[in-house]
């Protein structure tokens, strides 16, 4: 069974339809890739994936371990294991990190039926995840992300996965705003955390990125479809070429990944 | 404590459109009296006669405010108005040191207990003598003529102007009297602990504390309000502080009275220079919670935090009136003041800060936010700024918002579930404030309260 199937998902926000009956699935072990130009619906892909609420979805289905994410409200999918790395992660001041990253794993680990990790067992966690990520633990008795600089938030945000786990990580636009010993740092973290039984859906404008996290498939999204999919290689041609001929009438028609 | 069950709560929600109320009755002095005469013999010394006489003439020619008074234009005192108002009895069943336990954080603290405004000897605990700090109910020192009384007493507080202050100088006659010795630092904070029991509407308790902070002496004082009836009570009390030069006063105040009654109090500071003033503010009780709170600055190099914080839902208003007076030069002020509303609640938060023409080199700093649960909660904030000298530093700001909707869902996102996340962010709104307070059982006693208030309506 595919780890996510999604079928034919139309999508969009305040009555604009951005996404248009896009198919893509998932299997456990595999890594895609979703490429396209700025407003083509990439982050879109994720926040309806995530349960942001002010995207509606207006036809499809998406199936995530066999069960409809699409009708779960954004904390059950996060238990399920789904785990959205955000493009702008939120400033929470006044909620410190490490107590509420604590929550986040112990509501995890109870919809699993596994017990509440205590105090003491927790922060051995989060030392030993916070080295895989070069993460200063010091950050982690500050609020939420307040503070943190660019690259300390995506790092944070890798981190965060690192802990709780995911079946499904969505990385969207990870590398934006990273110089390239933070890219790598991050590349390296999401790497590490790779498993035969997880997968990983990495949004990203750039090409770059790919180069650290080598993806199975890569799909290339414009206006809300998918309009190529191919291995690695195609990153690199989009890198040379741009997207352009592709929504030029002589692109091959969209197909998806099986 | 809110005792009064949430249906009660509800039954009693008002409309409180300004100026839509009745014309108050008028305030006249045969009705006062009439109301507040059984108050119990008055042992006052005669200066203290002479000025209560002075400020019950002064209440009874301003009458009670009304919403064409700028000072009560968003809060109007018509629930206090239909209360058959009477002065508070002192109940035949005394409380037993069970029944007062919930109420005293667990402090081994020196402790003054009043019961419906009398002070109560046997839940009381009084410190040992000779340690530097005196504490004794008012009542006593008064028989006593304790010369820190004839000094201080009404006259901190002493503008009859303040209507409901001049009517508890007329009226008062209990409250707790705390001294610290000059240069002694106090470790050990003391807890002013006043108790509603009054089964019957319109109780009144006019009950007057003072503080005396001798030269370079510390203390922290704790005085919390609550209730043990679901009965309309009324509580009209003034807390007059004295700092001397280079003293320091932590002052916590925590209003959790039935959610019926009616609490009006007045805390004002006179501060010498040099010294330290906090004052902490917790209003989550009563229908109706006024706070004035106000500072002078005397001296140079002076210092006051003014933090505080209300909880209310439907039902509630609480008002915040504070008034900073930088008399004197290279003083500081800062001012937070947090509110929570759900519900129809109404917060009401009024600043006015005053630099005087010679107080150069003012630092004077005056915040106001507000988180609104619900489209019905209502805010009116306005920061008041008088400033008549040039080289000072003045800054103030006020925000009336909803709970962030982006924060929410990235806590939802990693698995925590929407009530729980809504409560997080509630305490991280209160955090700011509660972080401040320098009593962790309180700190703890109000984190429990926060997450206890807004479990429903979050």
């Amino acid at each position: 069974m595919e780890l996510l199937d999604i079928r034919n998902l139309s999508a969009g926000v305040e009555g604009r339809p951005i996404l248009k009956n896009l198919s893509l699935s998932l299997n456990p072990g595999e890594v895609h890739a979703i490429m396209g130009p700025n407003g083509s619906g990439k982050s879109t892909l994720a926040a309806v994936l995530a349960g942001r609420p002010e995207y509606e979805v207006t036809s499809g289905s998406v199936l995530f371990q066999g069960a409809d994410l699409l009708a779960m409200k954004p904390e059950d999918r996060a238990r399920a294991g789904v785990f959205l790395a955000f493009q702008y992660p939120v400033e929470i001041p006044g909620v410190n990190s490490t107590y509420f990253l604590r929550a986040a794993l112990n509501e995890c680990r109870k919809s699993r039926g596994e017990p509440e990790l205590a105090p003491v067992e927790f922060l051995k966690l989060v030392k030993q995840k916070s080295k895989i990520l070069q993460l200063d633990p010091a950050l982690l008795n500050r609020p939420v992300n307040e503070g943190f600089s660019g690259g300390e938030k995506k790092r944070n945000e890798i981190f965060q996965m690192a802990v709780l786990e995911p079946r499904l990580a969505i990385l969207d636009e990870t590398d934006s705003g990273l110089d390239i010993d933070a890219l790598k740092a991050v590349a390296a973290g999401v790497n590490k955390l790779r498993r035969p039984d997880n997968a990983t859906l990495v949004i990203t404008h750039y090409q770059r990125l790919l180069n650290y996290i080598v993806p199975d498939f890569v799909h290339v999204l414009v206006d809300g479809q998918i309009v190529r999919s191919g291995g690695k290689e195609l990153a690199l041609t989009l890198e040379a070429r741009g997207y352009d001929w592709l929504s030029e009438p002589t692109a091959a028609p969209a197909g998806a990944a099986s | 404590m809110t005792t009064a069950p949430d249906n009660v709560a509800s039954s009693l929600r008002r409309e409180f459109p300004p100026g839509a109320s009745e014309p108050p009755p008028a305030l006249t002095l045969a009705g006062m009296l009439a109301a507040f005469r059984s108050t119990g013999p008055d042992t006052a010394p005669a200066w203290l006669k002479a000025r209560r006489q002075a400020a019950l003439a002064s209440a009874v020619e301003l009458g009670f405010p009304t919403a064409k008074d700028e000072e009560w234009r968003f809060t109007p005192i018509a629930p206090l108005l239909e209360l058959p108002l009477h002065p508070a009895q002192l109940s035949a069943r005394r409380l037993t040191t069970g029944e007062i336990a919930p109420f005293t954080f667990g402090l081994e603290s020196c402790r003054l207990v009043f019961v419906d405004g009398y002070f109560c000897a046997e839940l009381s605990s009084l410190p040992a003598p000779g340690g530097g700090l005196q504490v004794v109910s008012l009542r006593a020192a008064l028989a006593g003529n304790a010369p820190e009384l004839e000094q201080h007493l009404t006259r901190v507080a002493g503008d009859d102007a303040l209507v409901f202050t001049a009517l508890n100088t007329a009226f008062f006659r209990d409250g707790a009297l705390v001294c610290a010795a000059p240069g002694k630092a106090i470790a050990q904070p003391v807890h002013l602990l006043f108790i509603a029991t009054a089964g019957v509407a319109g109780a009144a308790a006019h009950v007057r504390n003072l503080i005396v902070a001798g030269a370079r002496s510390e203390m922290k004082i704790l005085e919390t309000y609550v209730s043990l009836s679901g009965a309309p009570h009324v509580t009209n009390t003034v807390t007059e502080l004295v700092l001397g030069a280079d003293s320091r006063v932590d002052h916590c105040k925590i209003q959790e009275e039935n959610l019926r009654a009616i609490h009006i109090a007045d805390a004002q500071a006179r501060q010498d220079r040099g010294s330290h003033w906090a004052s902490h503010s917790i209003s989550t009780g009563a229908q109706l919670a006024r706070h004035q709170i106000q500072t002078v600055f005397n001296g140079e190099n002076g210092l006051c935090l003014l933090n505080g914080l209300y909880l209310i839902g439907s039902g509630q208003l609480a008002d915040y009136h504070t008034v900073v007076d930088h008399a004197r030069p290279r003083c500081e002020s800062h001012e937070f003041y947090h509110g929570i509303l759900s519900g129809n609640a109404r917060g009401v938060f009024n600043g006015k800060i005053f630099v005087r023409q010679d107080a150069q080199k003012t630092n004077a700093k005056q915040t106001n936010r507000n988180l609104l649960l619900s489209d019905d909660a209502v805010v009116d904030t306005k920061p008041q700024l008088e400033i008549f000298a040039d080289d000072v530093k003045c800054t103030h700001g006020a925000t009336v918002g909803q709970m962030d909707e982006e924060a929410l869902f990235y806590l939802r996102s990693r698995g925590i579930g929407l009530e729980h996340a809504r409560r997080m962010m509630i305490r991280a709104f209160a955090s700011d404030v509660v972080d401040r307070i320098p009593l962790e059982p309180v700190r703890a006693r109000l984190n429990v309260m926060l997450t206890e208030r807004f479990k429903d309506n979050a």
